[in-house]
């Protein structure tokens, strides 16, 4: 059983190991990239599978007894995100197959990607604090490498404050985790929650709590500490960007949610109040920052932070409703956002510029490439019967339960601000005549690209929306996974007496 | 910028280094040391190399590439991690032979471990080293 667990961590690691190794055959290391997202895709619907059949399952690493050794947790949260991650690490596999340069590859982009890969897992899987922030080291590293690959002026640009701010965060997380050991003497989550719960000194723990928030908010890109994310994300390419716009923030409104419903679950008048707060306003200046940008990967940079905000405000309400909202939104805002970064770049292809003033007419010689754009950003804006409806709906539902009007007002006009932001994109890259056409033919690249090259191109871009398409039609089968979800997520108990045995 | 002092003593430093690079891996597992402050000692000693004789004399010396390295040692710790599997045991659980090798000592999973990340250090110095003694050259 244990060897599901690790598998989505042994599978990258052995694909770069594998990669490194053909480090001057770009041909084999593709091959391997390929194969082993493919592999990891396989395993973690297979541990999703698992893990919703059998309940929690937990391995103990080196065979070191919980709480002294590190324990692996796959509860269905974890499951759910871990094939999340598998969907799209397979789907950034193939588009990066068609998209990335010569250059790129031969500088180690594919055992990199895998690397992060790797590091995103473990930090779905890991049952234990310290371990957490190793895992969120390994993601870093991959993409510390992967935003400044390439050495182009804006991207070393974003890369200073991107590393700048994530380390900062780091240091904020390993703060917090040495506090945590100095008050319960354990790093183990479950043995955490309970120790926490006997330590009877709610302002403490809410000081570590807020470090938490602090150094996850920082990752997450919550109001205040958004403001690194729209100033780095757009400059790596197309495929570096989806998944870092995909899965990199959703790991920490993962770990926000693991830590604020297992940890710091004692003083929720207070502590989910100031994270309510934080939501609308995340929500707010998010929107408010796309409509000042007139470039396609800025503008969806600034509606990652937005939609983050939807996510926290579920987190916030903490009802079983409010906390499957959450991961329907998770689930939801992935696919659509890492499809919308992989239409980016294919427009990139063909006019050559991200710019929206740049762009134009690309609507009557590229008409399925407008469909798959607007499938995508009517869901991100929440227009039925797309995924992103049924999300909010059940976000602002769970809100209205809990009669907190104010965040139902703030995310219906967000969410008509959305689509405003999408519209505006619809109208400038898809819409309106191109100003200059004669730069038309020399910029464009997808024209001259082979078919093989094509289909690794958009065939991904098909997947996704096919994904986002099914979710809106048949939102059941996720609402259901979301609230067994939400409904382990808010009895810690369960998730306790999986990792330890039936203590006390 | 050659020095008589520096390369004379270099031949004489770097082989000791290597060996006592070797003492601290071997020594690590119940004792001060282990693979990363032996890879450790171990890339000082091709740096001292490199000061001395320059870094294509270093690379003759070594003949394989860092890259080669980091991806062997990587492999060697995964090897490691595995052995627990094969046994219908938990990941990365550690097995120690019966008897003692001689010289070696107890040998065992968390030693082999130990084994890659002394290659993945030197593989990652040498690597960092070589890119900006390069760099330098031209």
């Amino acid at each position: 059983m244990n060897l599901i667990l690790v598998l989505p961590i042994l599978i990258p690691f052995t694909t770069a190991i594998l990669c490194l190794f053909f480090w001057k055959n770009i041909k084999a290391q593709r091959i391997f990239h390929l194969s082993g997202a493919f592999l990891y895709l396989i395993f973690s619907f297979v541990l999703f599978s698992e893990v919703r059949t059998n309940g929690i399952l937990v391995t103990q690493v080196g065979d070191w007894v919980a709480p002294f050794g590190i324990t692996f947790v796959g509860d269905l949260f974890s499951a759910i995100m871990i094939l999340i991650n598998g969907i799209i690490g397979f789907a950034t596999a193939i588009y990066a197959v068609g998209s990335i340069d010569e250059k790129r590859a031969q500088y180690g982009f594919y055992p990199l990607l895998q690397f992060l890969i790797m590091g995103i897992s473990g930090a779905f899987l890991t049952g234990d604090i310290f371990n957490l922030y190793v895992w969120f080291e390994v993601m870093l590293m991959s993409s510390f490498v992967l935003i400044a690959l390439g050495g182009t002026k804006p991207q070393i640009e974003g890369a200073i404050k991107y590393v700048t701010l994530n380390l900062l965060s780091s240091a904020f997380f390993l703060t917090g985790c040495g506090i945590l050991y100095g008050v319960a003497g354990t790093l183990n989550l479950a043995d955490l929650s309970i120790k926490l719960a006997e330590l009877n000194n709610p302002g403490l723990v809410t000081v570590i709590g807020m470090l938490f928030l602090v150094s996850f908010g920082i990752k997450a890109g919550i109001f205040p500490l958004f403001f690194w994310l729209p100033a780095s994300y757009h400059t790596p390419p197309a495929a570096v960007s989806a998944i870092f716009g995909g899965m990199m923030t959703k790991v920490g409104v993962y770990s926000l949610i693991r830590v604020y419903t297992l940890l710091f679950n004692h003083d929720i008048g207070y502590t989910h109040t100031i994270i309510l707060v934080l939501a609308s306003f995340t929500m707010v200046t998010g929107v408010l920052g796309a409509f000042a940008q007139t470039e396609f990967r800025r503008i969806l940079s600034f509606h990652i932070v937005s939609q983050i905000g939807y996510m926290i405000l579920g987190l916030a309400i903490f009802t079983p409703l409010s906390i499957a909202g959450t991961i329907f939104y998770i689930a939801h805002n992935i696919f659509a956002k890492t499809n919308l970064f992989f239409i980016s770049g294919v427009v990139r292809s063909i006019s050559g510029s991200y710019s929206l003033k740049k762009l134009g007419g690309l609507y009557k010689p590229y008409p399925m490439l407008g469909i798959l754009f607007l499938i995508s950003a009517f869901a991100l804006a929440g227009i039925p019967p797309l995924s992103g409806f049924w999300a909010k709906f059940i976000v602002i539902k769970a809100a209205l339960e809990v009669e907190d009007l104010i965040s139902v007002a703030v995310a219906l006009f967000v969410s008509l601000l959305t689509l405003l932001s999408m519209i505006k994109i619809w109208n400038d890259a898809f819409w309106k005549d191109k100003i200059d056409s004669e730069s038309e033919e020399e910029v464009n690249q997808f024209k001259s690209m082979s078919k093989v090259k094509k289909i690794f191109f958009l065939s991904p871009i098909v997947l996704l929306a096919l994904i986002t398409i099914s979710i809106g039609f048949f939102p059941e089968f996720l609402f259901s996974l979301s609230r067994d979800a939400a409904e382990q997520l808010l009895n810690p108990q369960i998730y306790i007496e999986a990792v330890l045995g039936k203590v006390k | 910028m050659y020095s008589i002092i520096l390369s004379s003593t270099t031949r004489i430093v770097t082989p000791l280094l290597l060996l006592f690079s070797f003492f601290l891996l071997i020594r690590g597992h119940n004792e001060p040391g282990g693979g990363f402050v032996g890879g450790l000692v171990a890339a000082t000693a091709f740096l001292l190399y490199l000061i001395a004789f320059g870094v294509l004399r270093v690379k003759r010396l070594l003949r394989i590439e860092p890259l080669f390295l980091i991806a062997l040692g990587l492999l060697i710790t995964l090897v490691s991690s595995l052995f627990g599997l094969f046994f219908q045991e938990e990941f990365m659980k550690g097995f120690w032979l019966k008897e003692e090798i001689p010289i070696l000592g107890k040998f065992g999973t968390p030693f082999l471990f130990d084994i890659g990340v002394y290659f993945l250090v030197i593989g990652v110095i040498l690597k960092i080293i070589f890119s900006l003694a390069e760099e330098d050259k031209d």
